[in-house]
């Protein structure tokens, strides 16, 4: 069973409609033990960092979660879920999960013409091969919406790459999890195609 | 580096796409579930749906609307009309919706918009104005006022205040509607929509009066629009959302042009 975690982070049935349209059943849940026991999680969420660990820790679900990262279950984070998947967000001096080294920094734009939040359509790069990334191409825009973004410790860790005044690492990705910044359930076909591709993947990154 | 979006705005009354002149004189053009899935097959960044029915004992409707919309269409939708509490929020945000628009409720109520951005985030908080120009030798500073109730209702608010209040209280994105070029497809009002986009720092949305490309081509540009929003030029076929993205493109403004 795949499961999306809920933990009071956004609109989780847009996620849970755009698994639908690419035949992936997901439940919606908020019990610990059984997003430690799913077959595939879906770790979303939109909103600030505080309130979601704050929620998270309250239903026993950051365990959880580490469970599923341990033994070996294909996690997917999007946007919020794959902030507090790193050490640290600067979003009310947060410490998060710590799946993987790094933290999350609030964009500082010289560009006075540049909005935030970083709001809409744009490129991403791929940097490094990934099971979940074969159907993007170079040049594919992905629907973003955040005012912070990740800063990960290792290189290793970043699979694509994203352009707004600086450079900044879009999607991540270690053993079976994978992250991305951007809303793939946002974003027309080539989101769904990703998701898909989510829908099969083993847990490997290659 | 960042698209600019365009975005299709649906005036829905009674379940059914309505397009007014500005702002009366409305009538039914189609189905609004039909036309959106149209849409975003032909390369749509974004969609809105405006509720004009005037009956609250009809609202369920939209929300059937919203559902339909959103088990198809997988794009960022974005839906107001009458939106006075968190409650009404929280329902279109559990019938499909991402973002909510508030516009008269919060002028009357500037709270809400902080409400409803501690309760939904305040990227998913869009503050709709309707903007009349009247000159600076009025009550209004910059020349602009806001009006509600669909425009007919005057309420000596400066825009320009407002928008740079509205930022304050959380909103993440501003929708620039000019009452007087709505519905007259002769163009944005361009000088609007850039005193308000270099006054704030969240995203503007350009709205009322396209009915060329050059307009979306001017607003985008002059304009510093972050958004354009279409709807007449494109609801009655005269063009189409990949051709206007193309035509964009054409001229080198960075549009997201494969869907």
């Amino acid at each position: 069973m795949t499961v999306i975690i809920d933990y009071d982070a956004g609109n989780l049935r847009s996620v849970q409609r755009a698994c639908a349209e690419v035949g992936l059943s997901a439940r919606i849940t908020n019990d610990a033990s059984t997003v430690a026991h799913a077959d595939r999680v879906i770790f979303p969420g939109v909103g600030a960092a505080g309130p979601a660990m704050k929620s998270l820790r309250a239903n026993g679900l950051d365990v959880a979660l580490r469970h599923a990262f341990d033994a070996g279950t294909p996690v997917l984070g999007i946007c919020l879920g794959l902030q507090i998947s790193l050490d640290h967000s600067e979003e009310g001096d947060t410490a998060t999960l710590g799946l993987i080294e790094g933290r999350v920094v609030r964009f500082r734009l010289d560009d006075p013409s540049l909005k935030i939040p970083h709001m809409g359509w744009n490129e991403v790069t791929v940097v490094r091969p990934h099971p979940l990334l074969r159907t993007v191409a170079p040049g594919a825009e992905f629907y973003f919406v955040h005012g912070y973004y990740p800063d990960p410790t290792h290189r290793s860790d970043v699979y694509a790459e994203t352009q707004y005044e600086r450079t900044f690492a879009c999607a991540l990705g270690r053993a079976n999890y994978f992250a991305t910044q951007f809303h793939l359930e946002k974003s027309g076909r080539v989101g769904l195609e990703m998701l898909a591709s989510f829908a099969t993947w083993d847990g490997r990154p290659c | 580096m960042l698209s600019k979006r365009l975005i299709a705005c649906l005036d829905v009354r009674d379940g059914k796409l309505a397009k007014s002149v500005r702002f009366v004189d409305t009538k039914d053009i189609g189905d609004p579930v039909q036309k959106a899935r149209e849409y975003y097959e032909d390369g749509l960044d974004e969609l809105v749906f405006y509720d004009i029915t005037a009956s609250s004992d009809k609202r369920r409707i939209m929300l059937d609307v919203v559902e339909s919309v959103a088990e198809q269409v997988f794009i960022p939708l974005s839906v107001g009309g009458g939106v006075r509490s968190v409650a009404d929020a929280t329902d279109l945000r559990l019938a499909g919706a991402e973002k909510i628009n508030v516009n008269t409720a919060a002028v009357e109520r500037p709270e809400l918009i902080a409400e409803c951005a501690n309760s939904i985030g305040n990227q998913n908080v869009v503050l709709s104005m309707d903007i009349k120009a009247v000159g600076t030798d009025s009550p209004c500073p910059s020349g602009y006022e806001i009006v509600i109730h669909g425009g007919r209702t005057r309420t000596g608010k400066d825009a320009l205040a407002w928008a740079l209040e509205g930022e304050r209280l959380g909103a993440g994105e501003l929708v620039v509607n000019s009452i007087d070029a709505d519905g007259t497809r002769e163009g944005y009002a361009r000088e609007l929509t850039r005193m308000l986009s270099e006054a704030v720092r969240i995203p503007v949305i350009a709205s009322g009066g396209a009915g060329k490309p050059e307009h979306l081509y001017d607003v985008l540009t002059k304009g510093k629009a972050d958004a354009a929003l279409v709807a007449s030029m494109v609801h009655y076929g005269d063009y189409r959302i990949s051709e206007l993205k193309a035509y964009l493109h054409r001229r080198d403004i960075k549009v997201r042009m494969n869907w």
